[in-house]
């Protein structure tokens, strides 16, 4: 599918700007507002995501960054609508192209799931079917949202395969995930998300199961198939350097919510948040030597259920104590501190900044 | 013996009063003249009378059985039920007199004219078959083909299920090895033309019609005869021939086109087919019985416990039901040898304090468990004598007081140690002896237990008088059932001495009374049937009095007879169960 | 059964060797397998006895009947053979299966041909023809019942999982419990006295040969049919309800839903087959158990299969038949689980056969 069907995003726009329920007309292409995830538990709410926001424009790559349970994989899953309703809350608006999917009905969903958004999982074999061959696997997804013959979508799928990079992709198209190496597995399992041209493409991880050389590869590969199709991609990693690498924007989340949300030049030239600081530290460089050991955030990811009081990352903070208590008991805002770029600390932003350039940026 | 009123042959129906007539009428004869082709029946009408008597032909008469024959074959079976039903296809030379109560028990021609004729000497008996008799097939019968019967099921090594008694009794100065291995001709069973059958025995055996009556001497024609596989293609000499057999699963019988009703007057063959399930779940059959999907139970032993729930807890039902007397007694056979079992006075203690209450209930009770039994013959054997030696009690928990007086004289005067067995497998023996033993304990008889499932208990280890002798096994239950329903046929395998052997034994307590073994001898070579009774009586009586044998209970069992049954009533002659060679459905 | 699992992100490997070869080195595999089972059950019978004290003359005696007089005893003996040392009875039990036995009825001599498994002790029957008379009726019994079982048990299954939680779940999973709890001999009595005796639905529970009348055949059978699955898909239930709520949480579930299949292409065609797998391979062994022999429900319904031969083939102390029931039953759950090997690797192709 090429570029030239999609529709004008100011048509779609105004016409969903006249739906009344809606607040106000998303501006770009994903717009996330307000997302709040929360799953009853029996020993009591937890709060996934809570009250996250951020924008996303076609050709533009958001890296999603923070610990295990700060909430990235739980908010990818909510733009694709795959949380269960069953048990799980998800309220707020997420608006892809002018669709609105958390008030959309499953099918509704379900119909943009693969065509206009899809995801590369993180862990490529247990991701991939293993009784299904890889072929099958992609033609499955491709004849869902395209009505042609299984010859069709088989030449597709080879097709497909060797856009990502695989050699003899009309051998390989039969062949079972177990018979794939990891990167080839990879390879083929965006093969399989970018089947149907997905506008939006998200990326969980794409590269931890993998070695290093191969996960280079793997993000050139996303990068030139975002040149081509011109897709809005979220990538959702904790590793810092996946982000530099491919992302324009960064979301940086903590305990469910963002704690910094700048362009990447910002965020690895003068972050504004403790937390953001701690994830630079602890990033292991291969450019050049570091002068001291890495720099561990210590402690652990708060409790869901309970998060911390004021902000939530001050039990963890080093700097907290410098605001006389405030980071005990007040929630910090995401506040626009410069153009693009937001964070939420009390601590004062001139005393940040002096933090950032005498002790923190000197030992990276 | 029960009084009895002469026989009501209007009763029951045409054809069954011709039958009767035939067979000469009886003098002891049991009917109560009720029914008169059907109408309302009560419990027990099937002990003293014809139930539903019919001369309606036609039907089937649906059987089923929990297990297999042992053998279809007349000359390699030895279970009762079968001896009962192979009459529909096989005649013997002569068969038990087809009535209701004791005259059941008495012998009447078969397949031969009349009972058979002992010679002067006693030594040989003859029959003279009836004329015109056909196997299914059209071929005639001859006597041949009952000396060939005999031959194979007593002396071939291939047939080995029966009983031996004509080996036992007949002259066999050549040791014939039957007729499969043995070229010779076997000299002891002469024919001397095609309707005569002749019997040379070793010694007198004035009871040796009860051995004609047994299914081997149903003929068997040589040509035909396949041996062990003859069971899967018998030819009929009786009212039905054998359709199909598929061993463990069914068995089809229809008419046999060659039986002649003139020249057979213990049948009346009224049902079209006969068709029998076998391997069929003991419940399942109680449950079609009471629903009416099944006529007969072939085993004849009674039904399963929940049925007789059922049965005696609905009026009914109950009404279809009949408690028979199974011809079996229950028995501990206190052994003579046994220290201080040794001491008569010590086995009377045991007679005297046996809790026979506790056993009867342990069995099931009156209905199921059967009758307080106070002599060694049972009540439907033919030298039944009532006796009690050693009463137990108003209420049958046994005498305490005797059997303190017993100890005292024993030189036990606080009783003693010793061991009981009873058969391991059987639930309810394991009640009883627990039953007994708190019995015995009243007088400070202290049982202990040595016991062993029925198959060992019965072959080898109870069954040798080294192993109770080596266990010290003074009070050996055991139960007993006679192949034939006389005094001689019951005692002579449990009190003779000279039946004492290694392995196999059944004379449990070792019974060594020479004045026994004589009056045994006597009987044998005593044609007259009265005087032979009163001799088992006296047998009895003297076994008794020397403490060997206490009798618990003779067996009973609950059988019930469905409202599509015709001609029903209970055969003493085989342990009990109904009589099959008249039974008809409606 | 002897089929390692392809180990996690395994790289391409080497083409699986002949599905012959692998078949016949089960079978070799088998007929070690049936060698040694027949060895045990012939100790059992033989050895045991004979190690506690037994003598051939007590082992005879068991087969003589009510008179067991020592002519009787000797005449048995001599025809089973109980005199002759364990290795040679053992090893004429191995012949004749091999070149067939000569056995004298008394008139005649009955030669019987390999692969000959002998002669009844108690009742003279030649084993193999009455094992091969006995299948049919287990394996209507056990194929009926598995069709219906696997049915009934996986949608039930399934749902549940679907519907996790709710009254349907609860509701189905006390059947199941029930199912699994209940004795056959009491559902089965039940049922009959229902369906047969009360109702009269069902007239009998005699079995009609398939041959004879298609329509009759399943109406006898399908009393037992019906209470025997119960068991069993009581018991598959609750397996592919476990096993769909494992399978549902995989990672390949949300890759599934992730493309967009709608949930009924996600359940059955993701979800189920992967679920399948396990209970494949129960189910083998079920039915090849089963076939063998459903002891409970033949004698509950009184059908003269495999089961109800073999249970009164124990109690008759008839060794040949018993032989022949343990090895016939051995060669079902051999062939069972060859054919669940063989399937598996058609359904998961990580599966080599080796």
């Amino acid at each position: 599918m090429g570029m030239g069907d999609k529709m004008p995003r100011e048509e779609l726009a105004g016409r969903v700007g006249s739906d009344e329920a809606h607040t106000a007309e998303p501006t770009s292409f994903l717009e996330v507002r307000d997302l709040r995830i929360h799953f009853p538990t029996d020993d009591g709410l937890v709060k996934s995501v809570d009250g996250l926001n951020f924008k996303l424009d076609r050709g533009r790559t958001l890296g999603i960054v923070g610990e295990s349970g700060s909430g990235k994989s739980v908010t990818s899953l909510g733009i694709l609508g795959l949380h269960n309703r069953r048990n799980s809350k998800v309220s707020g608006e997420i608006w892809l192209d002018g669709n609105e999917i958390v008030g959309s009905s499953p099918d509704q969903v379900r119909r943009l799931r693969g065509k206009n958004m899809a995801m590369i999982f993180q862990d490529p074999l247990s991701s991939m079917h293993p009784f299904y061959s890889v072929g099958s696997q992609i033609i499955e997804a491709y004849r869902i949202h395209n009505d042609v013959s299984k010859s069709v979508a088989r030449k597709h799928a080879i097709d497909m395969l060797g856009r990502v990079g695989i050699p003899t992709p009309d051998k390989r198209v039969d062949d079972y995930p177990h018979q794939f190496s990891g990167g080839m597995r990879q390879r083929a399992m965006i093969a399989m998300a970018l089947s149907c041209d997905p506008e939006l493409l998200i990326a969980d991880e794409p590269t931890t199961a993998l070695d290093v050389t191969v996960q280079a590869q793997i993000l050139d590969l996303l990068r030139d198939l975002q040149q081509e199709f011109n897709s809005a991609i979220i990538m959702i990693t904790h590793d810092l350097g996946v982000v530099a690498e491919l992302a324009d924007d960064v979301l940086v989340m903590y305990g469910g919510n963002a704690v910094e949300y700048a362009s990447v030049e910002d965020v690895f030239h003068g972050p504004l948040h403790p937390y953001t600081w701690g994830l630079l530290g602890s990033m292991p460089r291969m450019d050049r030597e570091r002068t001291e050991r890495l720099l561990p955030i210590k402690g652990s990811p708060p409790s869901l259920i309970n998060l911390p009081s004021g902000c939530a990352f001050h039990p963890r903070c080093a700097f907290a104590e410098l605001n006389g208590g405030k980071s005990e008991t007040e929630v910090p805002l995401l506040r626009e501190l410069a153009p693009g770029h937001k964070a939420a600390c009390h601590l004062p932003l001139e005393r940040r900044r002096e933090i950032w350039d005498e002790e923190i940026r000197p030992k990276l | 013996m029960k009084k009895t009123k002469p026989i009501a042959l209007a009763a029951a129906g045409l054809l069954l009063t011709s039958v009767l007539a035939a067979c000469g009428g009886g003098d002891d004869d049991t009917s109560t003249g009720g029914g008169g082709g059907g109408g309302s029946t009560a419990q027990n009408d099937a002990l003293t009378k014809v139930v539903n008597a019919s001369d309606k032909k036609g039907g089937t008469l649906r059987i089923a059985l929990s297990d297999d024959f042992d053998s279809l074959d007349p000359g390699d079976t030895y279970a009762a039920l079968q001896w009962n039903f192979s009459r529909l296809y096989a005649r013997a030379l002569v068969t038990f007199k087809p009535v209701p109560g004791t005259g059941n028990l008495e012998l009447v021609p078969d397949l031969a004219t009349d009972l058979g004729k002992p010679s002067d000497d006693g030594l040989s008996w003859t029959y003279t078959l009836r004329p015109g008799l056909k196997y299914d097939d059209g071929t005639p019968i001859t006597s041949k083909d009952v000396k060939y019967a005999v031959e194979r099921s007593n002396y071939s090594k291939q047939l080995q299920t029966g009983p031996k008694y004509f080996k036992q009794y007949l002259a066999d100065p050549d040791k014939y090895k039957g007729p499969y291995d043995d070229k010779a001709d076997f000299k002891s069973i002469e024919t001397p033309d095609d309707s005569t059958v002749v019997f040379k025995l070793s010694k007198k055996f004035a009871e040796f019609d009860y051995l004609a009556s047994m299914p081997q001497t149903a003929p068997v024609p040589k040509a035909k005869d396949k041996g062990l596989d003859y069971k899967k293609a018998v030819v009929s000499s009786g009212p039905y021939k054998i359709d199909a057999y598929a061993v463990g699963k069914s068995l089809s019988m229809s008419r046999n086109p060659s039986w002649d009703q003139a020249s057979d007057p213990i049948r009346t063959a009224l049902p079209d087919k006969i068709e029998v399930q076998l391997g069929q779940d003991a419940n399942d059959i109680d449950n079609r019985l009471l629903s009416g999907g099944l006529d007969l139970d072939l085993a004849g032993v009674g039904v399963q416990v929940p049925a007789q729930g059922k049965i005696l807890g609905n009026t009914d039902q109950k009404k279809l039901s009949d408690v028979s007397t199974g011809g079996t007694l229950s028995y501990l056979a206190l052994n003579q040898t046994v220290a201080p079992l040794d001491n008569i006075h010590c086995r009377k203690a045991v007679a005297y304090a046996t809790d026979k209450l506790a056993a009867q209930t342990a069995f099931g009770g009156p209905v199921t468990g059967g009758q307080i039994a106070t002599t060694i013959v049972p009540s439907t054997v033919s030298g039944y004598v009532k006796a009690d030696a050693y009463p137990s009690g108003p209420d049958n928990h046994g005498d305490v007081a005797k059997a303190k007086e017993e100890l005292a004289a024993c030189g036990k005067p606080n009783g003693f140690d010793i061991v009981m067995s009873a058969r391991s497998d059987r639930p309810k023996e394991m009640q009883m002896q627990a039953g007994l033993q708190q019995g015995f304990a009243r007088v400070g008889i202290k049982v202990t237990f040595k016991n062993a499932p029925f198959s060992d208990y019965i072959t080898t280890l109870h069954a040798s008088p080294d192993y109770i002798h080596k266990n010290k096994i003074g009070i050996i239950f055991t139960k007993w059932g006679a192949d034939w329903p006389s005094g001689f046929g019951f005692l002579s395998q449990i009190v003779d001495s000279r039946a004492i052997k290694p392995s196999g034994n059944s004379n449990y307590q070792e019974t060594k009374n020479p004045e026994v073994d004589k009056l045994l001898d006597q009987a044998a070579e005593t044609p007259d049937k009265a005087a032979r009774e009163k001799l088992y009586a006296q047998i009895d009586q003297t076994v008794m009095a020397e403490a060997g044998i206490v009798p618990l209970v003779y067996s009973s069992q609950l059988l019930y007879r469905p409202a599509s049954l015709t001609n029903v009533y209970v055969s003493p002659a085989y342990s009990g169960m109904y009589d099959y060679v008249h039974l008809g459905v409606k | 059964m002897g089929v390692p699992r392809d180990p996690r992100g395994a790289h391409r490997s080497a083409r699986p060797p002949p599905l012959f070869s692998f078949i016949i080195r089960r079978l070799l595999g088998a007929v070690g397998l049936l060698l040694i089972v027949s060895l045990v059950t012939f100790a059992i019978f033989f050895l045991l006895p004979r190690l506690a004290g037994a003598s051939p003359d007590d082992l005879a005696t068991k087969y003589v009947g009510k008179a067991p007089t020592a002519e009787a005893v000797a005449a048995t003996k001599e025809r089973l053979g109980l005199d002759d040392p364990f290795p040679i009875q053992y090893a004429r039990y191995v012949k004749g299966i091999v070149v067939g036995q000569d056995y004298s009825n008394g008139p005649e001599v009955n030669h019987c041909p390999p692969p000959c498994l002998g002669y009844s002790f108690v009742n003279n029957e030649p084993v193999l023809p009455t094992l091969m008379d006995r299948a049919p009726v287990t394996l209507s019994l056990a194929v009926g019942a598995a069709v219906l079982w696997l049915i009934g048990g996986v949608s039930i299954g399934v749902l549940s999982a679907l519907k996790r939680g709710t009254v349907l779940d609860r509701a189905a999973m006390a059947i199941a419990l029930a199912g699994v709890s209940l004795p056959i001999y009491f559902t089965g009595l039940l049922s009959l006295a229902i369906f047969s005796y009360w109702l009269k639905i069902i007239p009998s529970t005699q079995y009609v040969n398939f041959k004879d009348d298609p329509l009759e055949w399943a109406n006898h059978l399908s009393l037992a049919w019906i209470t025997l699955a119960f068991l069993y898909a009581a018991l598959y239930a609750r397996l592919t309800r476990a096993g769909m709520l494992e399978t549902l949480n995989e990672d390949y579930i949300r890759t599934a839903r992730a493309k967009g299949l709608p949930e009924r292409t996600v359940v059955v065609r993701h979800a189920l087959r992967a679920s399948l797998t396990p209970i494949l391979t129960i189910f083998g062994l079920d039915l090849g158990l089963l076939l063998g022999g459903a002891v409970l429900t033949e004698s509950t319904y009184s059908y003269a299969g495999l089961g109800t031969l073999s249970i009164s083939s124990i109690e008759k102390g008839d060794l040949p038949m018993v032989m022949g029931v343990v090895l016939l039953a051995t060669v079902f759950i051999v062939v069972a689980s060859l054919i669940v090997d063989l399937l598996y690797a058609v359904v998961d192709p990580r599966v080599r056969l080796s």
